[in-house]
């Protein structure tokens, strides 16, 4: 048996510490994510302070260095990884397919507690000697291959990397668990073509994921064989450092960088896939219709998962690649635009002549759609390699990324919490303060991030720590003062949020199993649902996940796609 | 309240490929560390094309027949882990110990090769940081490589000895025979795969 039978546990260590309840976990997940999230916005607020106002140098180039780079790994890793694809995951994928809990709990737990010490790794590093790693997100070498490169290669780098690899080893499992539950856990009657978009691209983010971490396993060991083991895989001969040639002979950096791509890009989708399958699901039930096109749209998940492993060079076009790989590169990626715009097409359509309810999460979801059409159009400038040479290294690229896996990642969560927040504890959250919580973090967020295209278009370079002493990245800064009102004004924001989401957890409204009138399987379960999440036997599915009937009346126009006997 | 008592127990035991999920799972494992290996295995040619440093020639460094006996060591263990899946499948006791305890003896002697290789490599002078032959890299990867493979081999030997001590001869689990002959046979084509990389090509 995948599922162990655990029963439920009495005390309190067991319940809500170390918990094997997928909804404990998952909720421990995003809580810790929520946490990482205040710090990951607060470096945000610091780069964004020290760039605007370079001449009053509130830290030094070094930290500055520092700031970009745990921005990057703590946004990207420890924030929407965790409360997007650990989180929510684990909270809805077995209560979307009629399981009583992940196929391995035991795993699940230690999955949790693995990325607990990485967490903290990633905090305490800020303060060791030389700071944190300064090496960028993706930890290009030599700077992250030489202990003496900068004060942030030394310990804060090695920190570094022993918080990545408890991450992936975190991550891995995780990923291996979703796979095991959706192969083997689902409900009677619940095929594949009949599981709810959600769990279709969580499954598919796990098998991209564990798909594409191997190869960075094997750079890190490599790494750490360079760091500490004297060996000169990334390290390139005549490397001169400190008026002396060092030892090191025969290696090349960009050898890391091929390896990380390989991650990094797939890494792309692993995390907005989630989204975009939340995105189907909160459209689906506000919309009061079936989404448009499912079939088309897992077919499209599977494209999109095969090409985005085929298509890491983009980010390498300035690196000096024979231009014919740079133009199959170019071909590859700009061929995922096909199966995206069947996601998106699908999305849209599925709201087409529907009866909406503007409910909170509806606004979440809407906002999504946009921004993917928005960041992906950028996209298509950085995946044409001739376009591509200009906007290299410029704030275009950093506008781009952080609309796809920023911003479509962020507000799908947030959606995503305000939809199921009534299953995780028998309370909605304030629609009030989640529509002004909306309007005060799209309107922000999308407008900094569209206003660094320009800036990026105008030249202005990334990760620079004083534009101002250069002449030609004098257009560039212009908007600099808006973006870091609006980075602010989306910041602080966020207390909207908290308040909302740990005031309702114990004052808001008390509803029923189903406050939407939704379909899918984790609404028939009781709110909050109990641990095995249906107390008595397990629904039965007879039909597809998004039965609405846009032409019935308004209470009786949607049949849940299980049955509890 | 457990789950049991709630409900008749699923249907675990098969999973959406009919077949096992401890199966399922050892073939997730195979491909994710395939893909381990890939990585290992691109980047020791991408270093190998980029390098500014003449390549050793591999010929002159190693024993090409010394190399050889290993791979055909190797592969004769896959052969007898086959015969051992095929006993177990069988109930055949007697034959199945019989493979399992060969195959474990194989191994070992493979393990005990690559420790002359190894020593008779580090004799000649080839250090992790570098060698008298040329590239540093040329040996950062032998022992990266052939390493990491060993030590798969070694887990390999482990969980074979235990496979060997679960079987007994009132006692015979025909699906743990064949979750350990699928690792043993994929550590056996990783080796293949080194050999025609790293030492032929």
């Amino acid at each position: 048996m995948a599922v162990e039978d655990h029963s439920a546990p009495t005390s309190f260590v067991k319940k809500y510490i170390f918990s094997q309840d997928h909804k404990v976990i998952g909720l421990q997940y995003i809580l810790t994510a929520l946490f990482m999230a205040i710090v990951g916005g607060w470096l945000a607020v610091m780069i964004r302070t020290q760039i605007t106002w370079p001449e009053k140098a509130m830290v030094t180039p070094e930290n500055y260095l520092s700031l970009v780079t745990m921005h990057g790994t703590i946004m990207v890793f420890f924030v929407v990884s965790l409360a997007l694809v650990s989180g929510l995951g684990n909270f809805l994928v077995p209560l979307m397919l009629g399981a009583r809990d992940m196929a391995y709990p035991f795993l699940n737990m230690l999955s949790y507690w693995t990325v607990v010490p990485a967490c903290f790794l990633v905090l305490v590093s800020f303060v060791v000697e030389g700071g944190a790693a300064a090496a960028g997100w993706t930890a290009y070498p030599p700077l992250s291959a030489l202990p003496e490169a900068v004060p942030g290669s030394g310990l804060g780098q090695t920190l570094w990397l022993l918080a990545m690899a408890l991450f992936i080893a975190s991550f891995t499992m995780g990923g291996l668990n979703y796979i095991a539950t959706v192969l083997n856990c689902r409900a009677k009657g619940m095929s594949l073509m009949r599981m709810p978009l959600t769990v279709w691209t969580y499954f598919m983010s796990a098998v991209l994921g564990v798909l594409s971490f191997p190869p960075l396993t094997a750079a890190a060991i490599m790494l750490l064989l360079d760091r500490h083991g004297g060996t000169s895989f990334f390290l390139p001969s005549g490397l001169v450092f400190n008026n002396e040639v060092l030892a090191h002979e025969g290696g090349t950096p960009l050898l890391f960088q091929h390896l990380f791509w390989f991650l990094g890009h797939p890494e792309v989708y692993v995390l907005v896939l989630p989204g975009i399958g939340i995105t189907f699901d909160l459209i689906a039930s506000f919309a009061r219709r079936p989404v448009f096109g499912y079939k088309t749209s897992v077919y499209a998940l599977w494209v999109v998962g095969f090409l985005s492993m085929i298509v890491w060079g983009h980010h390498m076009y300035v690196t000096g690649m024979n231009p014919y790989v740079g133009e199959y590169f170019s071909i590859a990626t700009v061929l995922i635009t096909a199966p995206f715009a069947v996601l998106g097409m699908n999305l849209v359509a599925s709201v087409w002549r529907s009866r909406i309810r503007m409910e909170v999460p509806m606004y979440w979801a809407l906002g999504t759609v946009a921004v993917i059409g928005l960041g992906g159009f950028g996209g298509l400038f950085l995946a044409t390699s001739i376009s591509d040479i200009y906007f290299h290294d410029s704030f275009f690229v950093v506008g781009h990324f952080h609309l796809m896996i920023g911003v479509v990642t962020v507000l799908s969560t947030f959606g995503a919490l305000y939809h199921w927040f009534p299953k995780m504890f028998g309370r909605v959250m304030n629609a009030g303060l989640g529509k002004l919580h909306f309007w005060l973090t799209y309107v922000p967020m999308v407008a900094l991030f569209f206003l660094m295209h320009l800036q990026g278009m105008s030249g202005l370079l990334r990760r620079y720590y004083d534009h101002s002493i250069y002449e030609f990245q004098a257009p560039g800064r212009e908007l600099a003062l808006v973006i870091t009102i609006l980075t602010y004004a989306a910041f602080a924001a966020q207390a909207i949020f908290f308040w909302n989401f740990f005031y309702s957890m114990f004052k808001g409204v008390k509803v029923g199993a189903n406050p939407w009138n939704a379909t899918t399987l984790e609404w028939t379960a009781p709110s909050p649902a109990p641990h095995g999440n249906w107390p008595g036997a397990l629904p039965v599915v007879d039909r597809h996940p998004y039965d609405y009937d846009p032409a019935a009346e308004e209470d009786s126009d949607y049949k849940p796609q299980g049955v509890v006997a | 309240m457990t789950h049991a008592d709630a409900s008749a127990p699923l249907d675990l035991e098969q999973s959406s490929f009919n077949v096992s999920w401890q199966k399922a799972m050892m073939w997730m494992f195979i491909i994710t560390d395939a893909l381990l290996f890939s990585g290992y295995l691109a980047s020791y040619m991408f270093t190998r094309l980029a390098s500014d440093v003449g390549w050793p020639d591999q010929a002159s460094v190693f024993s090409m027949n010394f190399i050889t006996l290993m791979t055909f060591t190797l592969i004769t263990s896959s052969a007898t882990m086959a015969c051992a899946v095929k006993a177990a499948t069988d109930k055949d006791h007697k034959a199945a110990r019989k493979y399992l305890l060969l195959t474990t003896l194989i191994g070992l002697a493979f393990l005990g090769m690559q420790a002359i290789e190894w020593s008779h490599f580090i004799g000649d002078g080839a250090r992790l940081t570098g060698n008298p032959w040329g590239a540093p890299a040329f040996s950062a990867y032998f022992f990266m490589m052939t390493g990491f493979h060993g030590t798969h081999v070694l887990i390999g030997v482990i969980i074979l000895l235990i496979t060997f001590l679960h079987t007994t001869p009132v006692r015979i689990d025909a699906g743990k025979v064949e979750l350990a002959g699928l690792y043993w046979h994929f550590v056996d084509l990783v080796w293949v795969f080194i050999f025609g990389c790293f030492y032929l090509l």
